[in-house]
């Protein structure tokens, strides 16, 4: 296993970039995914670690050497692909022992390194037949397998869960959680399913627009999301983000918006700092945070109901502030409620966040 | 819903006329169903009796007509092999390589292909032939015939390459293949399809031409099927119908043959393309 | 899982890393480029150059062909007697009318018409229909050539027991109407393409298009001129200019008629090649294959630009 390591990496397609300036370390035996929309520079990143491209400016080091502008073959990596890329003339066994096969192995040794890993993998029975001939999910522990047959210094992972219906992907979920823990070995995994990345990674770099946007532990990425987009891709349903007026005086905040009540905050020097460029703040709150009051107490949000969509365990109830947009909260009761009727959402102080205008967190006092 | 007697009627009528022209199709080619068989045929529609392979021995005890056939499957299985080989590597070229310019090339070749045709370039053709000192040769026609025929097959095989995911190549490397591994363990077998199309495709449109062999090439022992029974036909004053007709059908085998088992194997049509 | 010890051999270094580096697609493409090249690049710029000379296949000019400069075109374009039969302008002027006729109208409209009549017939008929179709098509030029000198022979020829058959009279028709014969012979052969084109083209329209129509009560002729026609224009007009290149270039109506009688089926290619071959006069043979190749320019680049718009 080994360390992974981007120094300022720019990839650029014409006069596209894919991945601007970006940089970040990935300790050995670490499992990282790499978050982000589609376009965000998460797979052209993974594909420069794996050298199928070419970094436009920057250093890629994998154990510490500058493999920049080495060949994927050389670089002792192993890569589940998206479409798992299983060759359709090869029956599983060779197409699990191809990587043994390429380092010149002898037949036998090929066929018993497969057989163990194929077992491991639950798909030992199906050694001699085609890709074709198996289902889904099969072949995808098939790629998966191909990856594990030879020691590899990190472990590339391309959306490999994507083709997979919703509960097989729970399960392989779960199975390459259990694996990667119990191997220890570096990984990167790119995705754009926000549950797939908290369940899985030590660490989520968060990518938006070719950069960087948060890199910490999926704790830290839930809870102290470090931008109004992380906060809003990570989470489901996402977090309500409601425009606020901010004002202040005696050391305190005010924050106004319709139908919004909040008591004032205790002011900081990032706040003043924030407010000396604009007025405008977002404030942002978690739907598992809010819950149905009674009345207009502080610190809640009124408005007319939109939806109440039953979900088994809990319902997600939604209201809509006309053009200031619907606030959306987890609720773990049977509630019903009326279409169009006022609904009062109340929160707790320490479940807020802010943001600047341009969307940066500011950190509450004492984080 | 229900079947309305004039719906009713038009299906009928859409049967008839279909059945009609597949008629109309049908009547040149019926002669070829009997005269091979018939060892009195003439150029009559005639029952063969009695049904007979008479007229396939006389073929093949045709020195000519032999060597003709011999002929024609040199130049074809030449040619064959020179645009097979030849279209993929430069269709594999075409679709992986980020060589600057290949789009422009992919455009010219296209326009020439389509300009140059074996009937407007005849002439230089010949003179270019004639000034390598290859005409009366084999080699004439099996060169002419690559240079002509893999435009077209390189665009076919492109598209090939391009529908692949990128993904086989890619995964072989970073398990540890080297570029030359890659293409041979992993992107040749997935694109044999596409090979076997075109090098059927180049198959057939050697084997069944006419113009280049003719002027290209002048002596018999070089004279394949196409230019022979030509001159069985037009040269020899009245022509051996039986030799002919049997002749025809065997010549006409292996292009029926290739045709079915493209279309079982792939289930779908491509003759067609620009004709060298 | 333990790692392999990490060779530190010197390992070459990719400068932008591509499935085929460009050196090795550069040596993929040799071989075909220098094919493509020589017998289909070269013959291009050759025929042009030759067509200025007066180089003939035999004799002293042969070997040492003299530069005439437009003389060969003048020779072509010779107004006084441009349309006689067995010169040039009255091959042009043939061509065009087989074109349009065996082409434009016979091919892509039999074409049509089979298409759209085979998605509805039941399959057994679709099926024998397609065969015969498709046979006229693929099977060998010259067995078509002989096939059609055995139908059409005056006295024991398929179609003349045909027409006594039905009491009609028989006819010499390689004699009396030789263009009509290619004009159909020519419709016969190449319809198959059009008819594969169109329905293609049909097939890839989603069903319930159809159905909707249905629904609606649309008749069979409302289905094919409001969805169907409209859906494949595009088809269309690649199926116009490829058949029309095609058509124009054709030398198959030579195993047939031999271009005569006297010059009354000579279409250019085939004016061509007695002008070269017969004649042995490989100038003014030239000169004949540069308009043919612009011709073939003229059409080629409309159907490029229009392939490259339908990328777009």
């Amino acid at each position: 296993m080994a360390s992974v390591e981007f120094r300022s990496v720019t990839k650029s397609f014409g006069s596209f970039n894919a991945v601007s300036d970006v940089s970040f370390s990935i300790g050995d035996g670490e499992f990282v995914c790499l978050l982000g929309p589609s376009g965000c520079g998460k797979t052209t990143s993974l594909r420069m670690i794996a050298g199928l491209e070419t970094p436009t400016l920057g250093q890629v080091l994998i154990g510490g050497q500058d493999v920049t502008h080495y060949h994927p073959k050389d670089r002792q990596i192993s890569m589940v692909f998206q479409d798992y890329a299983l060759y359709p003339h090869m029956n599983l066994a060779d197409n699990i022992a191809y990587p043994l096969k390429v380092r010149g192995k002898s037949v036998s040794e090929r066929h018993g390194r497969a057989r163990e890993v194929a077992d491991v993998l639950k798909i030992g029975h199906l050694l001699d037949r085609l890709p074709s001939q198996i289902s889904g999910g099969q072949q995808q522990r098939t790629s998966l397998a191909r990856a594990l047959v030879y020691p590899s210094q990190v472990y590339l992972f391309d959306e490999p869960l994507s083709n997979l219906d919703a509960k097989l992907r729970l399960e392989a979920r779960g199975f390459l959680n259990h694996l990667q823990r119990d191997m220890g070995m570096t990984a990167v995994y790119v995705t754009h399913d926000q549950a797939e990345a908290m369940a899985l990674a030590t660490r989520i770099a968060v990518m938006d627009q070719g950069r960087i946007v948060q890199y910490a532990s999926p704790i830290e990425i839930y809870r102290l999301p470090a931008t109004t987009f992380v906060a809003n891709f990570v989470g489901n349903p996402p977090m309500n983000l409601v425009e606020v007026e901010a004002s202040h005086g005696n050391g305190s905040l005010q924050l106004r918006a319709d139908g919004l009540s909040i008591a004032p905050l205790p002011m900081t020097d990032v706040i003043g700092k924030a407010l000396a460029t604009s007025s405008k703040l977002t404030l942002g709150v978690r739907p598992e945070h809010l819950h149905i009051a009674q009345g207009s107490a502080p610190n809640t949000i009124t408005a007319a109901l939109f939806a109440n969509e039953n979900m088994g365990p809990e319902s997600l109830v939604t209201v809509d502030r006309a053009d200031a947009g619907r606030v959306t909260a987890r609720i773990f009761t049977d509630d019903h409620l009326q279409l169009g009727e006022t609904v009062t959402l109340a929160f707790s102080p320490e479940h807020v966040h802010l943001f600047n205008s341009k969307g940066d967190r500011i950190p509450a006092a004492g984080e | 819903m229900k079947l309305t007697l004039s719906a009713f009627v038009g299906r009928i009528a859409f049967s008839a006329l279909a059945a009609l022209i597949g008629a109309a199709f049908a009547l040149p080619l019926l002669w070829f169903l009997f005269a091979p068989f018939n060892a009195r045929a003439e150029l009559g529609l005639a029952l063969p009796d009695p049904w007979t392979l008479s007229n396939f021995v006389t073929v093949f005890g045709n020195n000519f007509a032999v060597q003709a056939l011999w002929n024609s499957l040199i130049q074809s299985v030449g040619g064959v092999i020179l645009v097979g080989a030849a279209a993929t590597l430069a269709a594999y070229a075409l679709s992986r390589s980020s060589l600057p310019g290949k789009g422009a090339v992919t455009y010219i070749l296209l326009l020439f292909s389509s300009v140059v045709s074996g009937s407007a370039a005849m002439v230089p053709i010949f003179l270019i032939v004639s000034a390598a000192g290859l005409i009366d040769t084999h080699l004439a026609v099996i060169l002419t015939f690559a240079g002509g025929l893999l435009p077209t097959a390189m665009f076919i095989l492109r598209d090939f390459i391009d529908s692949i995911p990128k993904s086989y190549e890619e995964s072989a490397m970073v398990a540890g293949a080297s570029p030359v591994q890659a293409f041979f363990d992993v992107a040749l077998p997935v694109i044999r399809p596409g090979i076997v199309v075109v090098v059927v495709w180049s198959f057939v449109n050697i084997w069944g031409s006419f113009l280049i062999p003719f002027i290209l090439l002048r002596s018999d022992d070089q004279m394949p099927a196409s230019v022979a029974i030509y001159s069985f036909y037009s040269e020899a004053g009245t022509p051996i119908v039986t030799l002919l007709a049997a002749y025809s059908l065997i010549y006409s085998l292996p292009v029926i043959v290739l045709y079915l088992f493209v279309s079982w194997k792939f289930g779908f049509r491509f003759f067609g393309g620009i004709k060298a | 899982m333990t790692t392999e010890p990490h060779s530190d051999a010197p390992k070459r270094k990719v400068k932008n890393f591509a499935l085929l580096s460009n050196r090795a697609g550069a040596a993929f493409l040799t071989p075909a480029g220098l094919l493509v090249s020589i017998f289909v690049i070269a013959p291009f710029f050759w025929v042009i150059f030759v067509s200025f000379t007066n180089r003939t296949l035999l004799g002293r000019t042969a070997l040492n062909p003299e530069f005439v400069g437009l003389a060969n075109y003048f020779a072509l374009f010779d107004p006084a007697n441009f349309f006689q039969r067995g010169q040039f302008g009255f091959s042009l002027i043939l061509t065009t009318q087989f074109v349009l006729a065996s082409a434009l109208l016979g091919q892509a409209l039999l074409g049509l018409l089979l298409a759209w009549l085979i998605q509805t017939v039941p399959p057994w008929i679709k099926r024998i229909t397609e065969t015969f179709v498709i046979a006229a098509w693929i099977l060998p030029e010259v067995v078509i050539g002989f096939a059609w000198f055995a139908f059409l022979d005056r006295d024991q020829g398929t179609l003349n027991a045909l027409l006594g058959a039905v009491g009609l009279p028989p006819g010499d028709f390689l004699l009396q109407q030789p263009f009509w014969v290619i004009v159909v012979f020519n419709t016969w052969r190449g319809a198959a393409f059009s008819m594969m084109l169109f329905s293609s083209a049909f097939s890839s329209i989603p069903p319930s298009y159809f159905q909707a129509a249905d629904v609606a009560g649309a008749s069979s002729w409302q289905k094919f001129k409001d969805i169907g026609l409209p859906l494949i224009r595009g088809h269309i007009v690649t199926d116009l200019i490829l058949i029309t290149m095609w058509t124009f270039n054709t030398f198959t109506p030579f195993l047939l008629t031999n271009g005569g009688p006297s010059y009354r089926t000579e279409l250019v290619s085939i004016y061509n090649y007695r002008v070269a071959f017969n004649d042995f006069q490989f100038g003014k043979g030239a000169a004949v294959g540069v308009i043919m190749m612009l011709i073939n320019l003229a059409f080629a680049l409309v159907y490029l630009s229009i392939g490259r718009k339908k990328k777009r």
